[in-house]
């Protein structure tokens, strides 16, 4: 009867979500007021028929009602409960279901909180959002259905979820990534609604501009969990792989960087309107594409869902719909006088151009070398796979190129500067970062790692950059002392993502270069150095967890005798699938992490064990969580919470808001 | 309107339609030349010894030509099936794919070792003359040593049931398999 329910309560939020996609838009055509106040009831209507579906079906999992086919084949009676509730999203229909509820939720966020927003406005903005979510209650139902039924051969237990999956990594992982992407679909929508409307000006931009923030926040820190995740299960250290699925989830960070900077242009000078017109319908499509590669089967990833081309047909068709209809509205509606607001050659404007051309070269790069198989396998000209090497070649040095001017950015004047003040302000602090530089390129395994003294000097610029506009900000003023409010949410946000960036480019320079690794067979009592620390296998065991059973290994871990930590790496088996899991032991802190994973069983009391020393990684996901936290804290800034009250009547006009 | 303002338009036009051929074409489907034709001479140094192997020393049939490396981490996730298959009595051959040769070692030593013997491609020339598209991919080479299967991505229980169970019955031991189908 529950799954019953639920299928029912998602029907019932497709035929919802079809009012929205059609009577609000409706009513923004013909100025009916009535119509146009529907979208946020409809809005709310869809999120609560599409939380009871998903309510439900976490019902059926968490009952172990092996009749619905999904939690059959991804569930198991033994499973511990919290993995029986993760498990509603480890799989493909019911990760659809979660795509759809976070839809939904952003839905109902934008009603909420846009009610000081022009009606026609809000109108379109929930309709559009309403047409992405038929499309993907469509697909749900229509293809996908979670509430399957195995009836009458009902298995009496579960496949079990993949072991993979099970690990409280996963359980936030894949709603996180989803507010990203999904998240992405708000400032689309305001973009098309902006284009139906007619009106790309700075009050659309400083409207979109903190739902862009927020999403692309949430998908920074969902990518950092997928990496920090693959680092400690998968079992052999490694920290991210360039495999297909990655990519589908950073492109769309990619060009979602490119579109947080190019509003802040739009938002302050009234310029760059068409271009982040544009970069928001990219965003946008590109998470509908990650969404295409991932569940279509045409690109081989082990991430990737079980392969249907039913289902690929079925999102190409809604991503042809999607994608072409916004880009041929923007073919026609796109304003195409060029802005009257002037800047110069040397400006912020142009800084922050350098900026999305950086980034939108690098979503370029990667959506090439991602579809490249694909590319000459449907032209016949032979089966390729593209690895690491390609993507490490052209995605470093892009990287590479943007941080120098990441640092002037902050500091530089909008409309006309001069590199004249910038070198001024720069150029005794960026002297000092040189030296640093070259003194800790000193430190590294070879007498000097030029690696490390460009990752120092670029991330060290650009904190520079970032300190430098802190302290003119706290520093400036008519009073004496320090003004500490003039540190405004959105430059607290700023200044973090960048020092973030900082971080992250730092640990994975010093992390690639600097680690090292023995690969050994270790008995009963025997004992290893790596670098400064002794590693000794102290005894063996066996240990029954919920639905396995590990070997495990005690190692005692000291430095120069002291005693650091006790590390318990395992070799999982689980009962219900017979696959084998390596749970690495890892020892964490700030500048180093130890880490130690079984191999496999060598003759008694031995085993194949392999220890790291991976300085320095921690940097790549604390720098990842100020990238992402920045990015949330930009919205508390004062300028979004007046927006409600201030301008009941739409002005019109490139008009530019003082900062 | 401008003209150029129509050009991410075309640009994803393109893209769609790129996207519409490849759901069409299975990336893990085999080049129909290779199917069914003996696999391609060779002469490379094997993973552990180091002396040259060529293809007549795949000489234990049917067997499983399993092409895996170091840099492929889904090798990882397929690697203990491997060994279980080895242990249940499937003969497997690596073909150790454009890699380096001293971490493959370090490999087998450490996650245990399920091969018959590995060819040290080095090059990727044998992996380009039987059309590998990626690592992991597994090839059934069968009695007569002619391909006769082929299976791209990790290789599972699952996928082995489905497709790999013409070839070998598990069931079954070693000596039964191949005192059916005779080893040449």
């Amino acid at each position: 009867m529950i799954p019953e329910l639920g299928h029912v309560s998602l029907i019932i939020a497709f035929v919802l979500a079809i009012g929205l996609a059609a009577v609000p838009m409706w009513g923004a055509l013909r100025r009916d007021i009535a119509a146009m106040n529907t979208a946020p009831s409809l809005a709310v209507g869809v999120t609560v028929f599409v939380g009871i579906a998903f309510a439900l079906l976490a019902v059926s999992f968490l009952q172990d009602d092996f009749s619905v086919a999904v939690v059959a084949a991804n569930s198991n009676s033994l499973l511990p409960p919290i993995f029986k509730f993760s498990a509603v999203w480890g799989n493909h229909e019911g990760s659809l279901l979660l795509w759809v509820l976070i839809l939904s939720g952003w839905m109902t966020a934008v009603a909420y909180f846009s009610r000081g927003l022009p009606l026609v406005m809000v109108a379109r903005v929930l309709s559009v959002m309403g047409m992405v979510a038929v499309g993907f209650l469509a697909f749900s139902l229509l293809t996908s259905n979670p509430f399957e039924r195995l009836l009458p051969n009902t298995p009496l237990d579960g496949n079990d979820l993949n072991p993979l999956l099970q690990d409280p990594g996963l359980i936030i992982h894949p709603p996180l990534l989803y507010m990203g992407y999904v998240g992405l679909s708000v400032p689309f929508a305001f973009a098309i609604a902006a284009l139906m409307g007619g009106r790309l000006d700075a009050s659309w931009a400083r409207w979109s501009r903190p739902w862009t923030n927020v999403a692309w926040g949430f998908l920074s820190l969902g990518i950092m969990l997928g990496s920090w995740w693959a680092y400690y299960e998968l079992g052999w250290g490694g920290w991210w792989f360039w495999d297909p699925v990655e990519n589908a989830s950073f492109m769309p960070w990619l060009m979602g960087a490119a579109l947080v900077h190019s509003l802040a242009v739009t938002e302050k000078r009234g310029v760059f309107r068409s271009w982040t017109v544009l970069l928001a319908i990219f965003a946008f499509s590109l998470s509908l594409l990650g969404t295409f590669l991932v569940r279509s089967g045409v690109l081989t990833s082990v991430h990737a869902f079980a392969a249907d081309p039913e289902r690929g047909l079925f999102i190409l068709i809604f991503l042809a719909l999607v994608v072409g209809g916004s880009l041929l509205l923007y073919a026609l509606r796109a304003p195409s006088v060029a802005s009257r607001v002037a800047y110069g050659a040397v400006s912020r404007e142009s800084l922050l151009m350098v900026n999305n051309l950086v980034f939108i070269v690098s979503t370029v790069v990667v959506l090439l070398g991602t579809l490249f198989p694909l590319i000459m396998d449907a032209f016949s000209l032979g089966k390729y796979s593209v690895g690491p090497p390609y993507f490490n070649a052209v995605f470093v040095p892009l990287m590479a190129l943007l941080m120098p001017f990441m640092a002037v950015g902050p500091l530089s004047r909008w409309r006309e500067d001069s590199a004249r003040r910038w070198l001024h302000e720069l150029l005794v602090p960026g002297l000092g970062v040189m030296v640093v530089a070259a003194l800790l390129g000193l430190l590294g395994k070879a007498a000097f790692n030029i690696w490390i003294a460009m990752a120092v000097l670029l991330s060290g610029w650009v904190a520079l950059g970032v300190i430098k506009d802190g302290w003119r900000r706290l520093s400036s003023g008519m009073t004496s002392g320090l003004q500490w409010r003039r540190l405004s949410p959105s430059f607290l946000g700023m200044a973090l993502a960048h020092l973030g960036f900082a971080g992250v480019v730092l640990g994975a320079v010093v992390v690639t270069q600097e680690s090292e690794e023995h690969d050994l067979r270790m008995a009963l009592g025997d004992s290893e150095l790596l670098g400064a620390y002794r590693f000794e296998l102290q005894s063996l065991g066996q240990q029954a967890g919920p639905n396995y059973l590990a070997d495990q290994a005690v190692f005692e871990v000291s430095r120069n005798g002291e005693p650091i930590a006790i590390l318990v790496p395992e070799k999982r088996r689980y009962f219900a699938s017979g696959q084998i899991m390596t749970e690495a032991a890892i020892d964490a802190s700030l500048w180093r992490d130890l880490y130690i994973a079984l191999g496999e069983p060598i003759g008694d009391n031995a085993w194949a064990v392999r220890l790291q020393y991976k300085p320095m990684v921690r940097w790549l996901w604390l720098g990842s969580l100020m990238i992402g936290f920045g990015a949330l804290v930009t919205v508390f800034d004062r300028r979004y919470r007046s927006q409600a009250v201030r301008n009941p009547v739409p002005q019109t006009g490139a008009k530019a808001v003082a900062s | 309107m401008q003209a150029k303002k129509f050009i991410p338009l075309l640009a994803f036009v393109v893209l769609a339609g790129l996207l519409f051929r490849g759901l069409s074409i299975d990336p893990s489907e085999l080049p129909a030349a290779r199917l069914g034709q003996p696999f391609p001479e060779f002469s490379q140094p094997e993973l552990s010894t180091g002396r040259e192997v060529s293809v007549e020393a795949l000489a234990v049939r049917p067997a499983l030509v399993n092409v895996w490396a170091t840099w492929c981490y889904s090798c990882r996730v397929e690697h203990p099936y491997l060994i279980a298959l080895a242990q249940q009595g499937v003969p497997i051959y690596g073909l150790n794919y454009k890699d380096d040769s001293a971490k493959a070692r370090e490999w087998l030593t450490q996650l245990g070792d399920p091969y018959q013997l590995n060819i040290a491609d080095v090059e990727g020339s044998v992996g380009l003359d039987l059309g590998v598209y990626g690592a992991p991919e597994t090839y059934v080479l069968d009695a007569d040593g002619v391909i006769a299967h082929r299976h791209v991505g990790v290789l599972s229980e699952e996928v082995f049931q489905r497709d790999f169970s013409p070839w070998f019955s598990l069931g079954a031991s070693l000596s039964e398999i191949h005192g059916e189908v005779g080893v040449e």
